[in-house]
């Protein structure tokens, strides 16, 4: 019913092409963007800013990363923080070594060098795939946060190794206030998520659907598996990369290599996981789960034990119902929040009168 | 129909009158003054965190519990579980910053890196932070850091009064000629931070430095320690932190290096680091900027105001009371509650107060032996005197040894080599300055003395 497509016609290849073919996925799409555009910036107040909505938007843009690579293309990586940290730290160096240099562009540069380390390190999956390959990128995971410890240039010889973001401005106006930096985060997490959800449905997207499925069988009709592969890495190292800059510039401000370390790729991981594997939405719903959940777990606690329960119990309390949640989840669905929202939306669809 | 909208209009009424008596008395009542706690009480750190917060909070409650609070203005605190993870510890810092009357008094993350994320908010929103023992070290020049206090001692202060001590040992300063020294750090931004004064050290005293990183989270250190062992210092500095502490004991054990040539850091110097190597620590020594143990008068306060007569603490490990974590704990307590206090000398007392008026009572704490005494807490804490120029006020290191059993305490306070640190502190936090576009505070400023630049600073600055 909420879903019935009944009399929605497509009368052209472009109303059939178009990202979202029913009425209703526009509209919601539409009031979506409105609220986070509109709503959002006017009822919100600092916290939920820098503490929810920065966060969240830059672990999805991660999440979409690491999906295009894992969840689309079928490249398993544990590499994803420690392209995070190449897209921070060069956009570090870009803005500090380059005089004039705006921003947005360091941004889309600190991306490309993540892409061009992403490519370095998804060579070896040329050679090997699945469990193997993800022992392989594990190693970039570590060799780039030795990296850049060792070498005090990355960091322009902070004795301690951390980076100061330097302010970001545009068009000489400082984007330093949490609204504005918000606003800058939606802008570009919209931008690439729209980007991704287009590549997937071109021929690259499907080229990289068909060596997840079965390599071999993509070979034979005629995909390029070198240049399939690498590309597939490059893309997702350079949504990566963004992040990166992004968790640098427009969250914490300051930032260590330490920030990326092997937890934050398992965190990233665990994302896709949850949220649902080569899914655009299910990035989105992953990292809402993985940092949010947390968050709101331990704001109720507090609001209902607080004072009564000792806080050590609180906070381990708060990782059992965590954990649990997770188990439960993927015991429901195993295929991620995303199919839940699938199914909800198949019910919708038919409601009231499922045969 | 009538009767009920009016009704609902006294209804209305009633709410709206009891609201306002509601916020006449939470008027009355209003002498508050709220602090913030980002604690970590599960994850790697959790022994740590545990027992530092529930010494913080100890002391505040017996405040509270002996005093009245401070002047009459009772103290509240709330907690947020960080995990010791910066992003946490930047959400709960939003979440915590403006609740209570004034909002949050005084944020102590004990987490350098959660420190480093503050340090830009909490200059904009005009909360100080204590880190204490930790964080950014270049800090300790208020000038340019205005509402952060690596107070009591830094690393770099630190790493000098080790020196120090090892040159004590060796009969004499000149005696370190030709010496070498294992640094083995921690292979993070933590265990990065003192390279460059002991490499400044090494030239100034003529001893051999040689820096050996141990890959976070450092239980497994076999090779470092052959190579140390083919290297044949005669001393090892254990810059350590958690894990790494014990394995380094253990594997030191292992290859024959003895633990009473190991000297390592505060942070490697808690009960937690050498009970689980076992017999490997015995005769380690390690840096601390207080004693463990409890019987100093001010722990004594506590048991008996907290613990005492069947009421609740905060720690459920009683025997954890009067070690090292816990007293840091307390000492933290201290510097808060003098802070509030001088600051209320100044702004009025019995009012809550602001985190900017908190800020100034900070900057202006001035904590002798006198003072130290009528708290309770002789030998445990330095005197202190805080200023604009200096936002570490101390600087003095004891050194400890464990004897198996417990920390036994084996010098008196060593001050720091100030003309090594104070210069490297300036520079680093002009260089600071000058990336962020910060302009120094100079001169009377707040009401407190910020010194002059030198011109060669001003340049840095400038840009010159």
């Amino acid at each position: 019913m909420f879903y019935r497509e009944a009399g929605q016609f497509k009368t052209s290849y472009a109303a059939d092409q178009q990202i979202f073919p029913i009425r209703q996925d526009r509209v919601g799409m539409a009031l979506l963007l409105a609220i986070a555009y509109g709503v959002v910036p006017l009822i919100g107040n600092d916290y939920w800013f820098t503490a929810i909505m920065i966060p969240f938007l830059i672990l999805s843009l991660a999440a979409l990363g690491l999906n295009i690579l894992t969840g689309y293309a079928g490249q398993l990586s544990l590499g994803t923080a420690g392209f995070m940290a190449v897209g921070a730290f060069a956009a570090y160096n870009f803005i500090l070594r380059i005089p004039e240099m705006p921003f947005l562009l360091a941004f889309v540069l600190a991306g490309l060098t993540a892409a061009l380390v992403g490519i370095l390190f998804g060579l070896p999956s040329l050679r090997i795939k699945g469990f193997y390959l993800a022992v392989a990128t594990l190693a970039a995971q570590f060799f780039i946060e030795w990296a850049l410890i060792k070498f005090g240039w990355f960091t322009n010889y902070s004795p301690s190794g951390v980076i100061d973001a330097q302010t970001m401005t545009l068009f000489g106006f400082a984007l330093d206030t949490p609204l504005e930096k918000y606003l800058l985060t939606l802008t570009i997490v919209s931008v690439l998520a729209l980007a991704a959800k287009n590549l997937m449905r071109c021929e690259t997207g499907r080229a990289f659907m068909a060596i997840r499925d079965m390599d071999v069988a993509a070979e034979v009709i005629g995909i390029p598996m070198l240049k399939t592969k690498l590309l597939a890495f490059a893309i997702s190292s350079f949504y990566c990369g963004v992040a990166g800059a992004l968790y640098a510039y427009a969250y914490l401000g300051t930032v260590e290599p330490q920030a990326f370390d092997l937890n934050r790729s398992f965190q990233v991981l665990f994302m896709i996981i949850i949220g649902g594997m080569g899914s655009i939405l299910g990035s989105f719903l992953g990292a809402a789960f993985i940092t949010l959940l947390p968050i709101l777990l331990n704001v109720v606690a507090h609001a209902v034990f607080g004072g009564a329960v000792r806080t050590a119990i609180l906070s381990n309390l708060e990782l059992v119902i965590f954990g649990g949640l997770i188990i439960f989840f993927l015991a429901v669905e195993p295929h991620g929040l995303a199919r839940l929202w699938h199914i909800a939306k198949e019910k919708l669809r038919l409601w009231p009168f499922p045969y | 129909m009538k009767r009920d909208a009016f009704k609902f209009y006294g209804m209305g009424l009633a709410l709206t009158g009891a609201l306002a008596g509601a916020l006449a008395a939470a008027q009355v009542r209003a002498a508050e003054q709220f602090i913030p706690m980002l604690s970590y009480r599960v994850g790697p750190y959790a022994p740590g965190g545990s027992g530092f917060f529930g010494g913080y909070i100890d002391y505040l409650d017996m405040i509270n519990k002996r005093d009245g609070g401070v002047n009459g203005v009772k103290l509240t605190w709330e907690e947020c579980e960080t995990e010791y993870k910066n992003d946490r510890g930047v959400e709960c810092y939003e979440r915590l910053k403006g609740k209570g009357p004034t909002g949050g008094t005084v944020f102590t993350p004990l987490s350098t890196g959660i420190t480093y994320s503050l340090i830009e908010r909490a200059t904009t929103d005009k909360i100080p932070v204590i880190s204490m023992g930790y964080g950014r070290t270049d800090a300790s020049d208020g000038r340019i850091f205005p509402y952060i206090f690596p107070l009591v001692t830094n690393y770099w202060s630190q790493n000098t009064a080790k020196i120090k001590f090892i040159g004590m040992r060796e009969g004499g300063m000149d005696k370190l000629k030709g010496k070498k020294i294992v640094n083995l750090y921690h292979g993070s931004a933590y265990g990065k931070e003192t390279i460059p004064v002991l490499d400044l050290q090494a030239k100034k005293y003529g001893f051999e430095v040689k820096h050996i990183e141990v890959p976070h989270p450092g239980n497994e250190q076999q090779s470092q320690w052959l190579e140390i062992r083919r290297y044949k210092p005669d001393w090892v500095i254990l810059r350590g932190w958690g894990v790494m502490n014990p394995t380094a004991l253990k594997t030191a054990q292992k290859v024959g290096f003895p633990a009473d040539r190991i000297v390592g850091v505060w942070w490697s110097g808690a009960e937690e680091d050498v009970i689980p190597a076992g017999d490997a620590a015995k005769g380690f020594i390690s840096a601390a900027f207080h004693p463990s143990g409890r019987d100093f008068p001010v722990i004594q306060d506590i048991l008996k105001y907290v613990y005492g007569s069947g009421s609740r603490g905060n720690m459920t490990d009683q025997s954890r009371i009067g070690q090292q974590y816990y007293n840091r704990g307390v000492i933290q307590g201290i510097l808060t509650v003098e802070a509030i206090r001088t600051a209320q000398e100044k702004f009025g007392k019995g009012k809550s107060l602001t985190p900017e008026q908190v800020r100034w009572g900070i900057e202006n704490l001035n904590i002798d032996e006198k003072r130290i005494r009528q708290l309770g807490a002789f030998g445990l804490l330095q005197p202190l005197k805080v200023s604009c120029f200096d936002h570490e006020g101390g600087g003095a290191v004891k050194f400890q040894q464990w004897d198996g059993e417990r920390w036994k305490v084996i010098s008196d306070w060593i001050a720091s080599d100030q003309s090594i640190v104070r210069p490297m502190i300036e520079e680093s936090a002009a260089k600071y300055a000058k990336e962020k576009g910060i302009k120094p505070r100079e001169g009377i400023s707040l009401g407190s003395d910020c010194g002059h630049y030198s011109e060669n600073l001003k340049k840095i600055v400038s840009g010159g």
